[in-house]
């Protein structure tokens, strides 16, 4: 793993005095898939929210350690410079109520720096086709967000999120609010999106991170306990707590 | 027996609360009709008769044949008064609101609803004797003028703007700003361009309601605008206002000035109801098309 996108080193966040993850170390390799995998409460979101500096946004909030983008530490960064370059998908399908589609992908765009209006255009045109969603609502790019499916808000928000230009992707368990079919799609993006990004995915399904990350992270009451390729994770777990995890007999 | 006893008792009970929260409603609503409906008989004539909204108002007078009445410059007087206090209370009263919802640091915020809520509590005149003690001893040539009338009826509208603000920012869910942040938009764009027009239906019913009280205040204004038979001569005047009109001229003992006062009054009820309708019916619209339900 020379090509390391993003380097987590002894992180720990805290909420209060709780440590919800502790001592962290692990390396993101551009343009992949990784997984983080573990039962609820592990502190998979937590962590996840470390990268992009959203978990400071809560109050008594900490972060203790370095994250390096490209080398950087973020954390000696604006954060609002380094939300722009490691982009965002939530749980739940968020899109903007009060805008329409296509004010939603190009927010952005709109609200950081003034760009031209066909520059504009032709950032919504590809986000919405990465994000597979293109088809579905070119003929109504002016409806509000509102009147799209959960499945297509989803994928919205993955527009926004890519229209942004970023260079990493963080998704917070994407799927978890939608039906097998728009989850199927969205795994399917996630497959292609790494041509272009480094994508870090959250997931409490196992199978969804075999299916789509070329690493898988397990973590378990708030510690890293194993990290590898998914292949071997999943079929030569080194370690014991792994192994029970992913044949199900806890979590 | 005993079975029937239970069931007649029930039922009786059930017929004496019925009729107990019946009579409520009625001396819930027994005032507004019974105002609504004196209003529009005594002030119903008056208010029709050509040149009501637009003449100066009358002099006491107890012939029959000097009944010039008007409440033009009452009209404009409340409107230029709650115009004043609009451009300073929705601005300070939203800001304010914004800054308790969203840059909440320990207590700071709590502090600010807890203020906000002592302040609307406090009775008007109290409002109107603060603005004229500051200016009497400040800057006494502007005691009584439309800048002082105008700031005690923005001390009015700050507390129901800002609590009202509050609560439409709380509507907000977080996810709302968590999204918006993630995309590094900058917080102060987040909150004014994001999570302030996605609470905008509910910030405008606030200030409408803010609006519609200072429209009728008259304690507050008895010793700052004080009060006028002209038309607007300037800030720095006395000016006239429809709730000072109806005061003075309810007290009257000339029955033109008491005509008047209907008038004015059945005006103000009229106003403020039509006012109340349209702008509801705009934030309905304005919400609809927020939420996309059009």
């Amino acid at each position: 793993m020379s090509g390391a996108k993003l380097r987590v080193e002894h992180l720990t966040a805290y909420y209060g005095d709780h440590p919800g993850v502790k001592d962290i170390s692990l390396e993101f390799p551009d343009r992949m898939v990784t997984a983080i995998i573990g039962p609820s409460g592990c502190g998979k979101s937590t962590f996840i929210r470390c990268l992009n500096r959203m978990h400071e946004t809560a109050p008594r909030t900490r972060v203790e350690g370095k994250v390096l983008l490209d080398g950087e530490d973020i954390y000696q960064e604006d954060p609002v410079r380094i939300r722009r370059r490691i982009g965002m998908v939530f749980q739940k399908p968020n899109p903007f109520v009060t805008m329409s589609i296509y004010n939603n992908v190009s927010v952005a765009l709109r609200f950081n720096g003034h760009h031209p209006r066909d520059y504009v255009d032709a950032a919504v045109l590809r986000s919405l086709q990465q994000a597979a969603l293109w088809e579905e609502v070119k003929d109504r790019i002016d409806s509000p967000a509102t009147s799209l499916s959960g499945g297509q808000q989803q994928r919205l928000c993955i527009a926004r999120a890519l229209a942004a230009s970023p260079e990493v992707l963080l998704m917070d368990e994407p799927c978890s609010a939608l039906d097998p079919i728009a989850t199927a799609k969205i795994e399917d993006l996630v497959g292609h999106l790494k041509d272009d990004y480094t994508v870090v995915i959250v997931t409490h399904n196992l199978q969804q991170a075999a299916r789509v990350a070329d690493y898988t992270a397990f973590f378990y009451l708030g510690g890293l306990v194993e990290y590898g390729p998914t292949e071997d994770l999943f079929e030569r777990p080194k370690e014991h707590l792994t192994e029970s995890y992913i044949t199900g007999r806890f979590g | 027996m005993m079975r029937f006893d239970h069931h007649a008792r029930r039922k009786l009970l059930s017929h004496g609360v019925a009729v107990l929260t019946g009579l409520c409603v009625v001396a819930v609503l027994y005032p507004l009709v019974s105002i609504v409906y004196t209003a529009v008989v005594r002030g119903g004539t008056v208010l029709f008769q050509t040149g009501f909204l637009t003449s100066v108002p009358p002099n006491a007078c107890s012939q029959v044949s000097c009944n010039t009445v008007g409440i033009g410059p009452n009209i404009q007087g409340t409107v230029i008064l709650v115009g004043i206090a609009a451009l300073i209370s929705i601005p300070v009263g939203v800001l304010a609101a914004v800054f308790a919802s969203e840059y909440r640091t320990r207590g700071v915020g709590r502090a600010i609803s807890f203020t906000a809520d002592v302040l609307s509590g406090v009775p008007s005149i109290i409002m109107g004797a603060f603005i004229f003690g500051y200016f009497i001893l400040v800057y006494p040539s502007l005691t009584y003028s439309a800048i002082t009338g105008g700031l005690a009826l923005s001390a009015i509208m700050i507390p129901i703007v800002t609590r009202t603000t509050e609560e439409a920012l709380r509507t907000v869910p977080n996810s709302t700003r968590e999204a918006a942040l993630a995309l590094g938009i900058s917080k102060w764009k987040t909150t004014l361009r994001i999570v302030v027009i996605s609470a905008l239906p509910g910030i405008a019913t606030g200030v409408l309601l803010a609006v519609m009280r200072a429209a009728g205040e008259a304690a507050p204004l008895i010793f700052t605008a004080f009060g006028s038979n002209l038309y607007y001569r300037g800030l720095d005047q006395p000016i006239a206002a429809l709730p000072l009109l109806i005061y003075d001229f309810a007290l009257s003992p000339a029955s033109n000035q008491q005509d008047v006062a209907w008038g004015a009054t059945l005006f103000l009820l009229i106003a403020i109801l039509i006012t109340n309708v349209v702008a509801r019916y705009m934030i309905h619209r304005l919400g609809r098309q927020m939420v996309g339900g059009a």
